[in-house]
């Protein structure tokens, strides 16, 4: 699909070597990041509610959680991208040694494309619908690279070749509305690492998609990944899709993160009761039919504000007195994990199915 | 027992038209193309395919609801197709819809009694006010919703909430057949479940009969008795649910379950990916012979290109529409690498010339 080219593997031993000279500090480094919405005559909105986390050189970290759980807010203030008028954004989120959210316009449009750069869910929206694709992707390529338009257009042939759009050279002349949707992902893709960025963010990249087109793109970003050691964020609301990509992952509810850990620990031993009840909710192709879906009883509306307590507690089934009290604080466990809760689901609740198959 | 639905060779095709003042009929989107199915009484049978292969246009043929251009449906004994209007609308009480997206299936001006009460009123059941007043309360506490929703107005409520109003619409008027549009797909996961429970629950106590399309091949698999796999129109393959997930025996059913991601990291690193190649050929110009044969790993050079498979009964309740069904089981034909086919939106549709050289800023 993604064919290997000459400057790809280049740019991977460079990388390596960069790798290796700043191992220790993590690439980006969100700190106790808020986000409020406050406008006049509306309620205020604290969408992000001290959100911490860090992403590594080449690592892939998912932000799971469902709509309104302030996923994409997260990712939108990372990259400065939220309007300004009432909006306030706290905390820290260190990039390469720089604060992104202390930077001014000028040094973040650097950045933003160069360094750091995004996918989005729709890529319809997301693209200009009267401009060629070969001049947007191009575009990225003159702004930052500072390549001729000759160069530039060649590069981009290259860069659509390489995300997989057959026949290059003839789609860069044409329009959005002539390619399908895993065609226009595709060429978001293609934008998006025009310059080999060193973090790419990927806002729900699949969501919009059917499964099968899912599969090709998950498996292209999975080999760009791969190849050119580019860290990704993944949010998305899938947790079959951060099972099969994610090295660490994050699962967010109400604005907060409530769990954090690597991928195997995570799905085998859920600690915070809103993951066991995400897996326990979700239909599975390998499991018994008869099994009943345990699912989370109320809507993510049944929030009691934060200073009071755990935001999960009017649905959670291990509520305790202390739980309506304070709001729990992020517990450290063995292993690099990290949950919010009082009365964490402790016991081994794997699903009988994966237990099966873990024993060799 | 007879079934609730047979539907035999059924066909829908949408013209499409050319030319402003002089208006003709330009070729046709095959949506639906020769399908036979039959749904037992009090069994759930599931549809699944991608966007585009014409589920949702076959449901609604079911119903009457899309224009049939050939083929029969019939339902409980009566064939659907030549029954006048009224009688066509008095059936209409037995089978009813739920639709993906709660919030533009119902009306924002109108307050969940009068929603309710609609359907009740066009068919003249419940002699009084009161009479159909009991037949509503009776129907929310079945879906679990409370009482004082009634007075309420569907913005007041929740997705999965709105959903549950959907669905009471659809039970109110004591239905046999209950056609599930994606029910599911606009829901959050943790809401999914409760909504898959309930529809499981009313079909348990009520004993309806279902038929719910969804591109989830999960949450198909969840629901049903028996899964029919759609591609540009037509079944590919049709099993018990059970049978199918178990051993899927056509090409496209195989790398449609490879494609699913599974939310179980010890279950993702072993398996085994068929990738398909290219998208979704257009429905109106749909691929000769065996309409997969352009995305299939599995294409052989004969047959497949100018022969198109009839759905043949492979194993008993288990049919499946390929050529080398046999040859890809017994693992003589191996899976190979196909290029990918640029497919456009729309097919039919001239591409304008570019600009040669293209302009950069």
């Amino acid at each position: 699909m993604a064919r290997q080219s000459g400057s790809i593997a280049a740019s991977v031993s460079e990388r390596g070597a960069h790798r290796a000279e700043r191992r220790g500090s993590a690439l980006l480094d969100v700190a106790d990041l808020s986000v409020t919405f406050a406008h006049r005559g509306a309620p205020t909105v604290h969408a992000v509610d001290g959100v911490s986390f860090t992403v590594d050189e080449g690592e892939v970290v998912g932000l799971v959680g469902e709509s309104g759980c302030g996923k994409s807010v997260t990712s939108l203030a990372i990259m400065g991208l939220l309007p300004r008028r009432g909006v306030q954004v706290s905390g820290r989120a260190v990039f390469d040694g720089r604060d992104l959210l202390t930077l001014s316009d000028d040094e973040m449009r650097d950045i933003r494309g160069r360094d750091i750069a995004m996918i989005f869910q729709d890529p319809l929206s997301s693209l200009n619908p009267i401009v060629p694709i070969g001049v947007q992707v191009a575009e990225v390529l003159i702004r930052h690279r500072k390549l001729d338009r000759a160069e530039a257009r060649r590069e981009s042939a290259e860069l659509l070749d390489r995300v997989g759009i057959p026949d290059p050279q003839r789609r860069l002349r044409e329009y959005p509305h002539q390619l399908s949707g895993g065609m226009r992902q595709r060429a978001l893709i293609a934008m998006a690492v025009a310059c080999r960025p060193r973090l790419l963010i990927a806002d729900e990249p699949t969501t919009a998609l059917d499964v099968t087109i899912q599969a090709q793109i998950l498996e292209l970003l999975k080999s760009l990944v791969r190849e050119s050691g580019t860290a990704l964020i993944m949010i998305t609301h899938d947790l079959g899709v951060v099972a099969g990509m994610c090295d660490t992952i994050n699962v967010l509810y109400a604005g907060r993160v409530v769990e954090t850990a690597s991928r195997r620990p995570l799905f085998a031993e859920p600690r915070h009761p809103y993951t066991v009840g995400l897996l326990g909710s979700i239909p599975r192709l390998d499991g018994a039919r008869e099994d009943k879906l345990r699912p989370i009883p109320g809507s993510v509306r049944d929030v009691l504000p934060w200073p009071d307590g755990c935001a999960f507690a009017p649905r959670c089934d291990r509520r305790v007195d202390a739980c309506v009290g304070e709001p729990p604080a992020m517990t450290a466990a063995p292993g690099g994990r990290a949950y919010r809760c009082v009365n964490p689901v402790l016991a081994v609740t794997t699903p009988p199915a994966a237990l099966a198959k873990e024993q060799p | 027992m007879t079934p609730l639905v047979e539907v035999r060779d059924l066909a829908v095709h949408f013209p499409i038209y050319r030319g402003v003042i002089f208006e003709r009929v330009a070729g046709h989107v095959k949506a639906v193309d020769g399908v036979d199915l039959t749904i037992a009484r009090g069994q759930t049978y599931g549809l699944v395919g991608e966007s585009g292969c014409g589920k949702s246009t076959l449901g609604r043929a079911i119903l009457q609801l899309a224009p049939v251009t050939s083929g029969s449906v019939i339902f409980d004994g009566t064939d659907l197709t030549t029954l006048s209007p009224e009688r066509l609308r008095m059936t209409r009480r037995r089978m009813q819809m739920i639709f993906q997206d709660p919030m533009s299936s119902l009306d924002p001006r109108q307050n969940v009694e009068s929603i309710l009460a609609e359907g009740l009123a066009a068919h003249g059941i419940g002699a009084s006010r009161a009479d159909r007043r009991e037949i509503i309360s009776r129907t929310l506490d079945s879906v679990g919703l409370p009482q004082w929703a009634l007075s309420r107005y569907p913005h007041e409520f929740s997705g999965g909430q709105r959903q549950r109003i959907g669905i009471a619409r659809a039970l109110v008027l004591g239905p046999d057949l209950i056609v599930a549009d994606e029910p599911v797909s606009a829901l959050d996961v943790s809401i999914q479940a409760q909504v898959l429970n309930l529809l499981d629950e009313l079909q348990e106590n009520l004993g309806l009969t279902y038929l719910v399309i969804a591109h989830d091949l999960a949450v198909v698999r969840h629901i049903a008795d028996t899964v029919g796999v759609m591609y540009l129109g037509t079944i590919v393959e049709e099993a018990a649910s059970d049978d199918l997930y178990a051993q899927p025996l056509h090409p496209y059913t195989r790398a449609l379950m490879s494609a699913v991601p599974v939310p179980d990291p010890v279950v993702e690193d072993r398996r085994e990916r068929i990738l398909l190649a290219g998208d979704l050929p257009s429905p109106a110009n749909p691929p000769a012979g065996c309409r997969f044969h352009t995305r299939c790993p599995w294409v052989q050079p004969t047959r497949c290109r100018d022969e198109r498979p009839p759905l043949v009964e492979q194993r008993p309740g288990h049919r499946v529409a390929c050529h080398w069904v046999d040859d890809i089981e017994s693992g003589r034909l191996r899976p190979r690498e196909v290029d990918a086919q640029l497919v456009r939106p729309e097919a039919d549709v001239q591409v304008p010339a570019g600009p040669e050289a293209i302009v950069l800023p």
